[in-house]
């Protein structure tokens, strides 16, 4: 570790076990900078075009993201913020005060091992970018294998540089991400705007014809599923489900001078989750007719079509500005695992783990279901948060059980978690319900098992003793 | 000095979006936009790191 990083840790605290304090509270403007740039995103470049080859209708794709934003702002507003700043609290102490700290170990490592995938993915985002100059092999939308020694190459160098950069200097890199997020945005824009008479719009007037007849037609890609309204709105809504719903920015929205802070959460999904969707499906739309609905599937040359070295570098940076953070926080959920080995160490492991994982493509041709999936597994801890804060006092539930009951392990909470992963996987496998709808009832399956297990596991001290 | 940073940044934001209107328009061809653009981010990150972080920093100043 630098010594510069060094002094900056002496210095700065981190609110780890106890609230944040009026003091150390940020204003509005950090928020809404935050969100806008975090959501817009590498991710950004793969989820647009899998709309487009998942075969989407344009009305489809409009409304269910216009909605679906809307319920992921709501979410964070209306559910996150208020926990957030009542409490002022990370996620990980909030969850160890109600279901123990062995409990937030396992938690931590399920956590990591999906940062680690997802960092993954946003490293091979960004190698078919590097890989333009080495005319590398690009994946297809059914590549899940390394496609050549080439793409491996790209990848474990990319993932080598980000990870000794997590090691070193993530201050500078969050720096960084703020100085690129409001261009990045424009590149999305500009780059969509300049390849529209490519597909026939050189009037506003004509887009919408071109959206329904070229772009968003309604008709899948061979060999890949159709998407409808509900597949978007449901996306939408729940790609970040881990984040809200989940409480994961319980540790962001902690900061949060006002509870209505959790609404700035509009910035990100009405400029990455809305305007770089678009953006980048237009891209695609455009690459699939100018290469004759070709199946190789790689962000980097489509935005390099469009943009230029501004295109390709935006895809870069986009990809790194993602994984490098998501790595960092993958090391500190390990390293709250293993507190005696080096943070470096750690964050080291986990790029290691990361690289490997970026080398399978499949990690980018299937990331929305990834997503999906990533959002499901840790949502039900978001669920019992909610249930502890708002409900347990209604029910007579102890609320935070760990903490006043002096448990290390809550066996509520570990059941509720395996009991609704449990029945979302029946619904997956048995009725054939896709992994995007199940966070809904999911959320409804947490919340009743975790009172009625508190109840019958935890019973307070009067009903005990009758 | 600070003021003549914003500006430049400014221009190089502005030189990330404008050409790909005119493309839009049909007044400049797409290797002048791409040119334009790259020219742009230059501007925009040779520019930007001096100035963009300090002003989130003010606004993270506890109340007084």
């Amino acid at each position: 570790m630098s010594q510069q990083t060094q002094n900056a840790n002496q210095v700065v605290n981190e609110y780890e076990r106890e609230p944040v304090p009026k003091s150390a509270q940020k204003g509005w403007r950090s928020f809404l900078g935050m969100y806008a740039g975090e959501h817009t995103a590498g991710t950004e470049f793969v989820i647009g075009p899998l709309f487009v080859a998942h075969g989407v209708g344009a009305l489809d794709f409009f409304a269910g993201l216009i909605l679906g934003n809307i319920l992921a702002v709501l979410s964070w507003g209306l559910m996150t913020a208020p926990i957030a700043t009542a409490k002022r609290m990370t996620l990980y102490y909030q969850l160890e005060r109600i279901c123990g700290y062995k409990m937030v170990s396992i938690y931590n490592v399920v956590n990591a091992l999906m940062f680690c995938f997802l960092a993954g993915s946003m490293i091979a985002v960004s190698a078919t970018a590097v890989g333009i100059p080495f005319n590398l092999t690009m994946p297809t939308l059914n590549t899940w294998l390394p496609t050549s020694v080439g793409w491996v190459l790209a990848v474990l160098v990319i993932g080598f540089v980000t990870t000794l950069v997590a090691i070193n200097g993530y201050n500078q890199v969050a720096r960084f991400a703020n100085v690129a997020a409001p261009w990045m945005i424009l590149i999305f824009i500009a780059a969509a705007l300049a390849i529209l008479p490519e597909l026939g719009v050189t009037r506003f007037s004509e887009f919408w014809t071109v959206a329904n007849d070229v772009i968003w037609t309604g008709i899948p890609l061979e060999g890949v599923s159709k998407f409808s309204f509900w597949h978007v709105l449901f996306f939408a809504w729940f790609c970040n489900m881990a984040m809200h719903i989940g409480m994961s920015d319980l540790t962001i929205l902690r900061y949060a001078k006002s509870r209505k802070y959790g609404f700035l959460s509009f910035s990100g999904m009405f400029i990455g989750h809305f305007i770089a969707w678009i953006s980048s499906g237009i891209l695609y739309a455009a690459f699939l007719q100018s290469s004759n609905f070709s199946s190789e599937f790689a962000p980097g040359p489509i935005a390099y079509g469009a943009a230029g070295i501004a295109g390709a570098v935006c895809v870069v940076i986009a990809g790194w500005s993602t994984a490098n953070p998501t790595i960092y926080r993958a090391g500190l959920a390990l390293q709250g695992v293993f507190p005696k080995l080096k943070t470096w160490k750690v964050t080291a492991w986990v790029g290691a783990v990361t690289s490997l994982a970026a080398c399978f493509p499949a990690l980018v041709m299937k990331l929305l279901d990834f997503v999906a999936l990533y959002g499901l597994i840790l949502m039900p801890m978001g669920a019992v948060i909610f249930a502890d804060f708002y409900l347990s006092p209604k029910f007579g539930i102890t609320q935070e059980m760990a903490l006043n009951r002096k448990l290390s392990f809550s066996n509520a909470t570990f059941f509720t978690w395996l009991i609704t992963l449990g029945i979302c996987l029946g619904l997956n496998i048995g009725l054939g319900i896709d992994i995007f709808f199940l966070g809904l009832p999911g959320w409804f399956i947490a919340v009743f098992t975790f009172l009625v297990l508190s109840k019958v596991l935890y019973p307070s001290r009067k009903e005990a003793l009758i | 000095m600070k003021m003549l940073l914003i500006v430049v940044s400014c221009i190089g934001l502005a030189l990330s979006i404008i050409p790909a209107v005119l493309v839009f328009l049909g007044k400049i061809d797409m290797q002048t936009n791409t040119t334009l653009m790259g020219i742009g981010m230059l501007l925009w990150f040779g520019t930007s790191p001096f100035w963009i972080n300090n002003k989130t920093d003010n606004d993270n100043a506890p109340d007084r």
